[in-house]
């Protein structure tokens, strides 16, 4: 018989072979899905093209890149919050209006091109995302409204008012009546960092950030605060912080950064503002979140870890034929075996004879 | 039959722990023998283990002569052994015989039982009754039902875990005559306790454990109080002594504090008044539940309170946040170690930091510096003895009275005009309950004023010049100790006065 026993410490060789772990079982839960349904295809090769290829080919790995850098944005943001217990569910509403608000102002000066236009846009999608996230901050101080449905319902209202917006007054008004804004001229546009690519400031953006966060957290009493926060309220009001201040920097923190990815993400691979802006970033997120377990800096490795999934899903989706849906079950899978092998971190596994 | 109960070289471990090491006890019938010993002595591993709940490594009991190893409690309970256990294990919302009724191994439903429960409480004084709501009765009451629910089955030998922590002084000496009375008609009882003046007033035996290991079987009445503390926790004792008392001017008052409480189950505190000056050591008495953490709360500065009401040197601090207080130097101990005091998932450095004075100690503009954090932890582990592997250990690993020790040291180190502490010594073992009370000693000595709330009676008696007693949200007058205050006290705690 197995049996779990609580460990005396934390178990620090768990600590990190525990994603390996994790890794290790993902793929070998994969493999065995695929040679369920790949009838007549060369598992290895599936393989080949899912892990391996876009780490070898330049382009796929700018790919993965771009991919990457709106995961390390929004992860960080949500990491911060969670580690308070301020479950922000809905950084993908937040993406989207700081999309929205970011374009709205590229598109306003059309006609203009500045230096200044982009930074004007990014501030413009970090105030949509906080303003989006501000309003779940406020009803939950205000009325102790739950923040997971309110950031969570909101996302659908985001995405609507996009199309409403791209239907509306933010449509091309030369565009044939596609409901796609007019696209960004040089100014509006993020700078490209590899010359031939679509890679964009926003990786730099995001490790610089991951850095900040990363001493905000480990060497600053707003670190404490959230981290006092999140795993002991009353301590939190010992310590004399103010817990609707907490709520508050959570959700604006992480909005804003969800917003700062959304206009990045406009302003950078799409180019304009289409329907197709929401791509599940603001969800994949959470995985990325805790794959890191909340650290900001490994943050970056899980959006890379996960990024990684997306470009090599497209792949195979395009030579094998294989459904979408790859992606997703291999991100979930990736999580499953993530929380479940955490459990050895604070546990050891005992092994025992049964009587008779 | 010499003994009604023969345990014999019992050992137990956990690990490498021996929480029993070749353990002995004998018990006599009608006698009460007392269980002596710290937090971590090995009672509650010992107690387990005659009540079946636990099987021992090696060793053997025997019960009226016969070999007696129990699987279960419920076998424990055939043979004639009842336990009251210091929690309590009733519904609240059923009434004293249903109560009774569920905690019976074999039942017939149909079966009156308010005959039988009228039976005992005459007997032994056991006043309760039967068709009273649980939720509705004092701790004392909720005792006596357990007691009865024990008696119903005619138990050879009852054994009490630390029945008197939660009773006031007149409910001791009501439970008292109620157990001397029992043994009188033959039950054995086993008493477990670190109280030694309840322990040489009642018991004919005593037991005393230290480390897991038998110290001695004694005649307690053979020895002091303080020889058996000694032989308790191993060391010598030091005497609480006051070198010297200055009172000073006024430095903190409660005025007509009253505040209706935010949680549905909460105290409403009345017009609570309260005046202290340097230099004293005011202690406020009473059973718990009574509005303690209520006023707790807002003495933090967790709840503000109305403008006027709080008042320290001069200055009006209801509307300050914890944090703020700190900076005027008033420091806190609340009771809850975990999740209030402490956060048990962080390292003992970082619970340094729920507590700290101004920006420029350990923080500067907001950014931690960890050196000086770890010094201070450093600072208060030495000073205070706890015991601890590294400061960077979490609280959660850490003893009860270790944290204790650990909360109250970081307090102390601010040297606080004024501290505010709720249950100093709660769970604290004897030695460090010393060590604890001396260092309010001295920092009193020093000139500030210490507000002690706390439901143990002897700790406020020995610690303070000027008690008052909370009940159900009121707050007494200082009791004038000369003309029979423990009676007085008595009274308080039990809402005597203020019905």
């Amino acid at each position: 018989m197995i049996k779990l026993v609580p460990r005396v410490e934390n178990s620090t060789l768990m600590i990190l072979l525990s994603p390996l772990l994790a890794m290790t079982l993902t793929a070998l839960s994969a493999y065995l899905i695929f040679v369920y349904i790949l009838v007549d295809i060369d598992v290895s090769s599936v393989f080949y093209t899912l892990f391996v290829e876009p780490l070898r080919d330049s382009y796929y790995f700018s790919e993965l890149l771009v991919k990457a850098a709106p995961l390390m944005i929004i992860g960080l943001g949500l990491s911060i919050g969670f580690r308070a217990g301020i479950w922000n569910i809905g950084a993908e509403g937040q993406f989207v209006i700081g999309g929205i608000a970011g374009s709205a102002v590229g598109l306003y000066f059309y006609n203009v091109e500045a230096f200044w236009i982009l930074p004007l846009m990014t501030i413009a999608g970090i105030l949509g995302g906080m303003f989006y996230a501000g309003i779940a901050a406020f009803l939950r101080v205000k009325y102790q409204v739950n923040e997971i449905l309110v950031t969570l319902m909101l996302t659908y209202v985001a995405v609507l008012f996009l199309s409403a917006m791209l239907q509306g007054p933010l449509r091309n008004p030369s565009g044939f009546n596609f409901p796609e804004s007019r696209l960004f001229h040089d100014s509006a546009l993020l700078p490209i960092i590899w010359e031939g690519t679509r890679l964009h400031i926003g990786l730099i953006v995001a490790i610089i950030l991951s850095l900040i966060a990363w001493f905000g957290i480990k060497k600053h009493m707003f670190g404490m605060q959230i981290k006092i926060s999140g795993s002991a309220p009353r301590a939190a009001k010992f310590a004399g912080f103010d817990d609707n201040k907490t709520v508050w920097y959570s959700l604006l923190i992480s909005g804003g950064l969800a917003g700062l990815a959304g206009i990045f993400e406009a302003a950078g691979p799409a180019g304009q503002l289409t329907p197709g802006l929401p791509q599940f970033y603001g969800f994949t997120a959470i995985i990325v979140a805790f794959l890191a377990r909340l650290h900001p800096v490994g943050v970056l490795f899980s959006a890379l870890l996960i990024a990684l999934s997306y470009v090599g899903g497209e792949n195979v989706q395009i030579e094998y034929n294989l459904p979408s849906s790859i992606t997703q079950i291999f991100q979930g899978m990736l999580l499953f075996y993530f929380l479940a092998c955490d459990i050895l971190i604070k546990y050891k596994v005992v092994l025992f004879k049964t009587k008779n | 039959m010499k003994y009604q109960l023969e345990v014999s070289n019992i050992t137990k471990s956990y690990g490498d722990l021996k929480a029993n090491d070749n353990v002995s006890l004998n018990i006599k019938g009608s006698s009460i023998h007392a269980l002596l010993g710290e937090n971590g002595a090995g009672k509650s591993t010992l107690v387990k283990i005659i009540y079946g709940s636990l099987a021992p490594d090696s060793g053997e009991m025997k019960w009226a002569d016969n070999k007696y190893s129990p699987k279960s409690p419920f076998e424990a309970r055939e043979n004639g052994i009842a336990m009251v256990f210091q929690h309590f294990s009733l519904f609240e919302s059923l009434t004293v015989e249903e109560n009774i009724i569920l905690g019976l191994d074999s039942v017939g439903l149909n079966e009156n039982f308010s005959d039988e429960i009228s039976k005992y409480s005459k007997q032994y004084g056991l006043d309760v009754n039967p068709q009273q709501v649980v939720g509705d009765l004092s701790v004392g009451a909720r005792q006596r039902v357990e007691i009865i629910r024990c008696l119903i089955q005619n138990p050879k030998l009852l054994i009490m875990d630390e029945p008197t922590s939660v009773l006031t002084p007149q409910e001791v000496s009501d439970l008292f005559i109620t157990l001397k009375r029992l043994a009188k008609d033959g039950c054995a009882i086993l008493y477990i306790s670190h109280k030694l003046e309840e322990v040489i007033e009642i018991c004919s035996e005593a037991t005393i454990l230290r480390d897991g290991k038998l110290v001695q079987s004694c005649i307690p009445q053979d020895h002091s109080q303080k020889e058996l503390a000694e032989m308790m926790i191993g060391k010598k004792l030091t005497e609480l002594a006051r070198k010297n008392i200055t009172i000073g001017e006024d430095i903190f008052s409660i005025n007509n504090l009253s505040k209706k409480s935010n949680d549905m189950y909460g105290v409403e505190l009345k017009n609570i008044a309260l005046k202290m000056k340097k230099g004293s050591i005011v202690g406020i008495a009473g059973v718990a539940g009574n509005g303690q953490d209520e006023l707790m709360e807002l003495l933090i500065g967790e709840v503000t309170s109305p403008v006027g009401t709080l008042d320290f040197n001069g200055k009006d601090i209801g509307h300050l946040n914890s944090h703020q207080r700190r900076q005027l130097s008033i420091f806190f101990v609340p009771e809850e170690r975990l999740g209030h005091g402490a956060v048990p998932d962080m390292s003992l450095n970082e619970n340094m930091l729920l507590s700290r004075p101004d920006e420029t100690e350990m923080t500067k503009n907001g950014v931690i510096d960890w050196k000086k954090v770890g010094m201070h932890s450093k600072d208060v582990i030495e000073k205070f003895d706890v015991q601890t592997p590294s400061s960077n250990m979490l609280a959660k690993s850490l003893s009860g009275g270790n944290l204790q020790k650990f909360m109250v040291g970081r307090e102390l180190i601010q040297n606080p005009e004024l501290l505010i502490v709720a249950q100093p010594t709660w769970g604290v073992d004897a030695g460090s309950a010393n060590n604890i009370h001396q260092a309010l000693i001295a920092l009193a000595d020093q000139g500030s004023a210490i507000l002690i709330i706390s439901q143990d009676l002897d700790e406020i008696l020995s610690l303070c010049e000027q008690i008052h007693v909370l009940s159900e949200g009121v707050l007494s007058e200082a009791v004038d100790m000369k003309k029979n205050g423990l009676e007085k006290i008595s009274q308080l705690m039990v809402g005597g006065e203020n019905k």
